[in-house]
């Protein structure tokens, strides 16, 4: 893993930024996502910031069944993050299309248009779950030694695990 | 960006910072002034009427509270009222006071929503994390009632699920002081912050003789002096009991829809106080039949936005025929590119925030059959042919005498 992927994983691990986009949601969930920004639950304390553009944006946070109008305008968004990119999808109807499932104008569940790497379902889901869910997200796809930008000068450099976790670090 | 006849289309949506929801408009720019405005909806369509029809009541109960994730009580309580009357059910005293007090909640939370979004839009984003902080009260008690802090589903047919424990009562009125005490902050800080004043004056200008042309409805309408408020003109539930003290301003802009919330947000925290203090023993609901009996209704309720409107019509069965929810922003978004017109891009965000605008409430699909010609009815040729149908159906609506409205 050269320095540059090094230096993006930490950054993304310390510090995501995230894109709002709501498919087709009914505003509950979309609610609750800038609720986990505010006082109360404050994202911003573990370095998670709400960007307006897809291009700054590490995590796409998606709301809602994907309806019919906003499909195109959904893969479009996710062409433009750059990679690593992660997608979230928030509620039931992001995971499943939910109550929705069936509607003519409703495609599905999130998964049905972009890949999906996180469910969180609840119908309104609660901020701490979304909390939950991108932290463990992060942890799990990011692992701590991709993101390591010095080398622990105690404990020797192997190249193995070097080699393991460029895997991990780079499967979007 | 793209130019046409010397003059900038900025399109903007339907991502895009400064609106929660997929929506987009096109707006042509003369330098830095917004010379036409086009709106385009029907990103959130979802099908949602016809997914009605194919479900029995019951089912569309659940689905009418996912219209809108922040005014659900009030689609709900809509949907509710007309399977009632349908029925000819009667609710129980205490299921009103319940639903009213979870309604007046939903208002204070929605408004305080409003306010810091509102806020965000014209870059105070102090008082964003203010009122959001204040809103998280708003949200616990709902979630104490309900169970859920969106989508509480606390009605149901022939009245309430949730009953309010002494308790709960005691604490929802803690809460209430509290947040007094923050809304009167907040009211002050609207009437003498200079960069709040400075910032919201004057622009998105709807005077009365446009809020009629356009149907306005709710906190805009009521900016422009015209009281339009359902549980005052035409006062349903536990408002024919207790009188709402009806909030108007004459300033016809931003500021006033500001002023008119803010107050709004008061009257319902002394709602939510009477509403508490007689709140009357008793059952919580009655038993609703499965069937529905033929017939057809509207219903209009007051939601946080404004005015919202369920048409139900069953065949007698337990599926609706046909269900039509026209939601306050519906009938908002007409007057949406006059307000923008004249105005400064600048300005644009929160204009359209002003109207407090939901989306989810708004996209529905309306197929016009008899496109290409259109008619406009007068006032008593609209009359005239009520009263004709209403005699056609066997009922004779002439001795009924028609509320006089108060004419802008």
């Amino acid at each position: 893993m050269g320095l540059v992927d090094k230096a993006i994983a930490w950054g993304g691990r310390n510090s995501p930024w995230i894109i709002h986009f709501n498919a087709g949601a009914c505003n509950g969930c979309d609610i609750e996502v800038v609720d986990a920004l505010t006082p109360r639950f404050d994202l911003e304390r573990l370095g998670i910031l709400q960007q307006g553009s897809p291009r700054h944006a590490d995590v796409l946070v998606v709301t809602g069944a994907v309806t019919l109008q906003t499909r195109e305008r959904l893969k479009e968004i996710y062409d433009q993050m750059s990679t690593p990119k992660f997608v979230v999808a928030v509620g039931t109807c992001a995971c499943s299309g939910g109550i929705f499932d069936g509607c003519y104008c409703v495609t599905g569940g999130v998964d049905a248009v972009i890949p999906v790497d996180a469910y969180i379902p609840g119908c309104a889901v609660r901020p701490e779950a979304i909390i939950h869910a991108v932290d463990a997200l992060l942890k799990a796809k990011l692992p701590k030694a991709a993101g390591r930008l010095k080398k622990d000068k105690k404990a020797k450099p192997d190249r193995k695990e070097d080699a393991a976790h460029d895997g991990a670090g780079n499967d979007q | 960006m793209s130019e046409r006849d010397g003059k900038f289309v900025l399109p903007i949506g339907p991502q895009h910072p400064s609106l929660k929801e997929p929506c987009s408009f096109k707006i042509t720019l003369d330098g830095e002034v917004v010379e036409k405005a086009v709106v385009e909806i029907g990103y959130n369509h979802r099908g949602l009427e016809k997914a009605c029809e194919s479900r029995t009541f019951v089912q569309d109960l659940y689905i009418i509270e996912r219209v809108c994730g922040i005014c659900s009580h009030a689609h709900t309580s809509a949907f509710c009222r007309c399977v009632e009357e349908m029925c000819g059910l009667l609710v129980p005293r205490r299921a009103e006071y319940i639903r009213g007090i979870v309604g007046e909640l939903e208002r204070l939370h929605s408004h305080l929503l409003w306010l810091g979004v509102a806020a965000h839009e014209i870059g105070f984003d102090t008082l964003f994390m203010y009122t959001w902080r204040d809103r998280e009260r708003v949200l616990d008690m709902l979630a104490a009632i309900g169970g859920n802090r969106i989508n509480y589903g606390v009605n149901t047919f022939g009245g309430v699920r949730r009953d309010l424990e002494p308790e709960l009562i005691a604490e929802i009125g803690r809460v209430m002081d509290a947040l007094e005490e923050k809304l009167k902050y907040y009211f002050e800080l609207a009437l003498v912050e200079p960069a709040l004043i400075g910032r919201l004056s004057g622009i998105g200008i709807l005077r009365p003789e446009d809020v009629r042309r356009f149907s306005a409805v709710g906190p805009v309408a009521r900016a422009a002096g015209i009281m339009d408020d359902t549980r005052i003109i035409e006062p349903y539930g536990v408002f024919r009991e207790i009188a709402v003290n009806g909030v108007t301003d004459d300033h016809c802009d931003v500021y006033g829809r500001t002023i008119v919330r803010v107050k709004e947000m008061l009257e319902s925290v002394r709602l939510i106080r009477v509403m508490l203090r007689e709140l009357p023993d008793g059952p919580i609901s009655v038993k609703a039949p499965r069937r529905v009996p033929a017939g057809e209704i509207l219903i209009r309720v007051e939601a946080p936005r404004g005015e919202d409107i369920h048409y139900v019509r069953s065949t007698g069965g337990d599926m609706p025929d046909r269900v039509r929810v026209r939601a306050p922003t519906e009938a908002n978004w007409h007057g949406m590119s006059y307000m923008l017109e004249g105005f400064h891009l600048a300005d644009v965000p929160i204009i359209i925030a002003a109207i407090d605008p939901c989306y989810s409430c708004t996209d529905r699909a309306v197929r016009l059959t008899d496109a290409g010609g259109s008619s406009l009815h007068a006032w008593e040729e609209l009359r005239r042919l009520g009263i004709e149908r209403y005699q056609s159906l066997g009922i004779d609506p002439s001795g009924i005498r028609l509320r006089e409205f108060p004419r802008g």
